[in-house]
């Protein structure tokens, strides 16, 4: 058994393009963007579809609920921590932290939560709780 | 139009240094380029054509030309990361077959240890204007627990096992025992690899690879200028470059971007992955050689960890050896990037000068590939098949 702990997260840096996921996360809320002309959700959020090319992207609030792709826990790092894929019920995977859970008990395709935690001087960044 | 046949390998050169604490990043890059002008039998003089990468200092091109006082009529500053040098000999090729230039020099350097760069273990930022980091800096997204992930994924996938990941790292130091360079001559079994300590699950200390300074050059040229010169010829008969991403959030960590590099190359060559009696494979750690072994073709996806097992990559031993200088896992990865030095092994193995322990009979093609950046977010792959002329 190894706890997760908490470890300073640095501040996710914010652009023009990038600022209304950061306001959602503010709201505790995890928007997905997607493309209106071709219909594909995408992350990282991009002003323009990666898949058509469009620039008729819209951002759409996340359910918060995904299950681990992959994950691998930094046993080297002065606090041990999960790094992961979550792939969201959208279809879009996204690097995350999996928290507040036993890092010796995470497995792929585990079902997970978003969570906000906050950052050093910065907006909350979206990471994941394991469902139980 | 084809590359193959229209340029050569006539000189290459890895730098003996394994730290260098005297030595300036030019100074490297430079020592670098003039052994393997030296080994060609050529000068600085000759050089018309400049290859280089994020490692070179300033300007890069500009900056590394001025120090070296090079008159170029064609310059390329591709930056691939640890793949741009494998890269760069094919373009070389192409700049050759096209006119552009004559003697096309590449050069590699760097000093990460006499600048204690935490290289593998601290979370890498290129800059608060590219566009993933606010999506990944904060994560913690470091070398080796990136290349863990896809290592983590195809085990959940496949069954993959780390004691068959450990028979690549096994496989690179039975070579390196022969390598009086090497930084790591110490041969190692199955049970110390998975036996080491955890850095990041799944990988283990012995699943990484060495961190050195010093670096390492080649020299291309026109085939007339090379079978005129003193060193056995060996020609570029095909290449293959590709960038793979995340695919706007459609992951996929389970193979690599040599799925297309490689069958580029492959049908330059005019051969198949069984012709090939040699292979240096980019070895970051264990899990790149063995995910780029099956999206080359030498066994079918999922298959790589029963493939490496039991010793098909140890010279004199399998039907496939690899990396028999020791690789990125036991000898050198100069400036955490190891494609140039996947080139001049092979250019050894086709010129029958690698080490009698490890020299492959009769290699008359070989191939080599890297990959760099992360397989798990944004990496390049070059493939580069060669033959004996």
């Amino acid at each position: 058994m190894l706890r997760a702990q908490d470890r300073p997260i640095p501040a996710p840096p914010v652009n023009p393009e990038t600022k209304p996921f950061w306001d959602a996360a503010v709201a505790g809320k995890l928007l997905v963007k997607r493309c209106t002309a071709c219909g594909a959700a995408h992350h990282y959020p991009r002003a323009r579809c990666p898949f058509c090319g469009s620039e008729r992207t819209e951002w759409t609030e996340a359910s918060g609920r995904g299950t681990v792709y992959s994950y691998s826990v930094f046993r080297r790092a002065p606090v041990p921590y999960a790094i992961a894929y979550v792939t969201l019920e959208e279809g879009v995977s996204m690097m995350t932290n999996l928290v507040d859970c036993d890092l010796d008990g995470i497995r792929i395709g585990q079902g997970v939560r978003v969570v906000f935690k906050p950052t050093d001087g910065g907006p909350p960044v979206p990471m994941f709780r394991v469902v139980v | 139009m084809t590359i193959k046949r229209k340029a050569f390998i006539a000189g290459v050169f890895e730098h003996p240094t394994r730290k260098a604490d005297e030595q300036s990043l030019a100074q490297l890059h430079a020592e670098s380029a003039a052994g393997a002008l030296a080994d060609a039998g050529l000068a600085f003089k000759d050089v018309d054509g400049y290859f280089c990468a994020g490692d070179a200092p300033g300007l890069g091109g500009l900056s590394m030309a001025d120090y070296m006082g090079l008159k170029l009529r064609h310059v390329d500053t591709t930056e691939t990361g640890g793949s741009s040098y494998v890269i760069h000999v094919g373009h070389a090729a192409e700049a050759i077959a096209a006119g552009k230039c004559d003697v096309a020099l590449i050069t590699l350097a760097g000093r990460p240890r006499a600048e204690g760069m935490a290289t593998g273990t601290a979370p890498r930022n290129y800059g608060s204007a590219a566009p993933d980091v606010a999506f990944e800096f904060p994560y913690g997204p470091t070398v080796v627990n990136q290349y863990a992930m896809a290592a983590m994924r195809h085990m959940h996938e496949y069954g993959t096992t780390s004691a068959q990941l450990a028979w690549i790292k096994v496989a690179a130091s039975r070579h390196a025992q022969h390598n009086p360079r090497a930084l790591l001559r110490e041969v190692v079994t199955v049970e110390d690899v998975v036996g080491s300590p955890i850095i990041a699950d799944p990988l283990h200390r012995l699943d990484c690879c060495v961190i050195t300074d010093g670096g390492g050059a080649i020299v291309v040229t026109r085939p007339e200028v090379a079978r005129g010169l003193k060193r056995p010829p060996v020609a570029v008969v095909g290449a293959g470059e590709a960038v793979k991403h995340q695919m706007g959030g459609k992951i996929d960590l389970t193979y690599t971007g040599a799925v297309w590099s490689g069958p580029a190359a492959f049908a330059e060559a005019g051969v198949q992955p069984s012709d090939i009696k040699y292979v240096s494979i980019y070895d970051s750690f264990t899990i790149t050689v063995l995910i780029t072994l099956e999206d080359l073709g030498f066994c079918q996806k999922g298959q790589g960890g029963k493939f490496v097992s039991d010793g098909t990559l140890i010279a004199g031993v399998g039907r496939l050896p690899f990396n028999t200088d020791g690789g990125g896992l036991c000898n050198n990865h100069p400036a955490n990037r190891g494609g140039l030095t996947k080139v001049v092994e092979a250019v050894r193995q086709l010129r029958g000068e690698a080490h009698p322990a490890v020299q492959v009979k009769n290699c008359d093609l070989a191939l080599a590939h890297g990959t760099g950046g992360s397989l798990a977010t944004r990496h390049g792959s070059a493939t580069l098949i060669m033959e004996r002329a």
